[in-house]
């Protein structure tokens, strides 16, 4: 059913799940909700799959009029909700009803918000996925940004959802200052000693040039033994690329799926969300754990999901 | 150089990177292509996905199945097999392509600046077949084997907004084809009108890494109707077991 038609767009707001796996094999980024603790969170309050689509919103979140009686549930970045006005509350189902009006304002905190819709946002599947990869046009609403006039659907929706608030130390407090921590390699040993330490223990800064791509960050430059430059190979979430000017790039969510430049780490899945989050000229450091470290935090961190998700369907 | 035995690389927590080597050679890339083969094969409930790549294999899997460890120790197992048997036959994908004109602007300037006239370029290029040796870059984008030293030409200095979907180009010693209408700085010297990715189309890209592609000169009608042809869904592109180096000596 029709469920939303947009006012104003807001800054950059783009349908996205969690992402269009199988297809890197033929250069087809992922894609996908840059915080996927927010998207995950939202879905499970409004009582959606693990697969639902949901609207990113950046910095500066749409103007929506609602259509119908449903469900709905923001999460990720404070971007000032409103429901006819008054705060909307986050990190907790809401009713919202014909007519009524959803809005976003200042931002306070954090980058990307999140607006889940029981049943997700339906716009067709592209490639196994509903997220939105501007730069090939492909999947989301034809490919693109939202603009005001568009029309959203959902799917249909489970019955007899509590109306759940998420347990207060399942929110996260987004800071200006975050640790990452990472997994070296795969090409830690193109750097030579002293451009690990380096790595390891400076602060950088995340730069203007910060998008859904990968955050190009500042700081001391990374010393590489001879030059940046490998034959090209896959680039997973969170790669920390350094090319030859010594500055890391963390690639992200709409990277490219393989490149030539020599990555040193890669950041923990579980740190992810902490990035997507942190804005411009906010700092990081990177803390080196082991390969099974990072997994048994990805392990930890599913079973919190799955705990949630207990919690919130209990009353069902 | 290829290695003795492929290098197993953490590549975060939900990665493993198999390396062969570090050139660009058939043979390293070959490897990847058979374990990415046995990996598909033998149904791992863990995996998620595979990245092919020049000298690499970058395998994804779910956390939720398996370890690192666990994941690994089975990739070993199927990264010792090294039989080429049962490897589908490469095949060559035929790519009918207008040399010159408004189709391929630059295809004078890469006579010129290498000494050749214009059909001896065209006869370089269209003489011979090339490995596709990855797929990235942009959707549907293929990495090509080496062209002919003769008719290498630089990039240029600034790169065009709009390049047409279907563009053969030429950058250094690479040749490739656009996908899809993007910028870029490849030296175009023609066009094809076969569409090379398709996000309804399953797989949506046309070419495979491990085939190999041949450009079949054609002239302009023909790609008006071919095109025609690509547009209405009845063209059939044209695909034929590769012909091993020895038999034709064309390689």
């Amino acid at each position: 059913m029709e469920v939303f038609e947009v006012i104003q767009p807001g800054f950059l707001t783009t349908v996205q799940d969690r992402g269009r796996h199988g297809y890197q094999q033929y250069g087809v980024p992922v894609s996908g909700a840059m915080d996927s603790y927010a998207l995950t969170t939202a879905n499970l309050l409004v009582g959606n799959g693990d697969g639902a689509a949901c609207l990113e919103m950046t910095v500066l979140g749409p103007r929506l009029r609602v259509f119908g009686d449903m469900v709905v549930a923001v999460t990720g970045a404070d971007l000032s909700p409103t429901l006819n006005s008054s705060p909307l509350a986050m990190w907790e189902a809401v009713k919202v009803c014909s007519g009524d009006t959803i809005s976003f304002g200042h931002p306070r905190k954090g980058c990307r918000g999140y607006l889940a819709v029981a049943g997700g946002i339906d716009v067709p599947e592209v490639m196994g996925s509903r997220s939105t990869y501007i730069l090939s046009r492909l999947g989301g609403l034809e490919g693109r940004q939202l603009r005001s006039g568009d029309r959203l659907r959902s799917g249909r929706a489970r019955a007899g959802m509590p109306l759940k608030k998420l347990p207060p130390q399942y929110i996260p407090e987004y800071q200006a200052r975050n640790e990452l921590r990472v997994v070296l390699g795969p090409q830690d040993d193109y750097f030579t000693e002293k451009g690990i330490h380096t790595f390891l223990h400076s602060e950088y800064m995340i730069s203007v040039q910060a998008d859904r791509m990968g955050y190009r960050l500042e700081g001391p430059p990374i010393e590489h033994k001879a030059g940046a430059d490998i034959v090209s190979d896959g680039i997973p979430a969170g790669a920390v690329q350094v090319p030859g000017d010594g500055l890391p790039i963390i690639l992200l969510a709409d990277r490219q799926t393989t490149g030539g430049y020599v990555k040193v780490a890669t950041v923990s899945t579980v740190d992810l969300p902490k990035l997507a989050q942190a804005e411009m000229g906010h700092r990081v450091r990177f803390l080196q754990i082991s390969q099974e470290e990072a997994y048994q935090l990805l392990t930890e961190y599913e079973r919190t999901i799955d705990a949630l998700r207990q919690y919130i369907e209990q009353d069902r | 150089m290829i290695y003795e035995i492929p290098r197993f690389l953490a590549a975060g927590d939900r990665a493993l990177l198999i390396e062969f080597g570090d050139a660009i050679d058939p043979e390293l890339n070959r490897r990847g292509r058979r374990l990415q083969f046995a990996i598909q094969e033998a149904k791992l409930p863990e995996l998620v996905e595979t990245v092919p790549t020049y000298r690499s294999l970058l395998v994804y899997y779910e956390p939720r199945q398996a370890s690192p460890a666990e994941l690994r120790a089975k990739l070993e197992v199927l990264a010792g097999d090294t039989e080429d048997e049962r490897l589908p036959e490469p095949m060559v994908t035929e790519v009918p392509t207008v040399y010159g004109g408004e189709y391929g602007p630059d295809l004078e300037f890469v006579a010129e600046h290498n000494g050749l006239l214009r059909d001896e370029v065209i006869g370089l290029h269209a003489g011979k077949v090339y490995l596709i040796y990855m797929l990235g870059f942009i959707p549907g984008f293929a990495y090509l084997g080496g062209i002919s030293p003769r008719i290498a030409a630089p990039r240029l200095a600034t790169p065009r907004a709009r390049i047409p979907a279907g563009s053969v180009g030429i950058a250094g010693n690479q040749t490739g084809i656009y996908p899809t209408e993007s910028p870029g700085g490849w030296r175009l010297i023609g066009r094809t009108p076969i569409e090379l990715f398709h996000p309804q189309k399953e797989p949506p890209a046309l070419l495979r890494m491990g085939n190999y592609v041949r450009f079949v000169p054609i002239p302009a009608e023909e790609f008006r109707r071919m095109k025609e042809e690509v547009e209405q869904g009845t063209y059939r592109v044209k695909e034929t077991p590769l012909v091993r180096e020895g038999e034709s000596g064309g390689i």
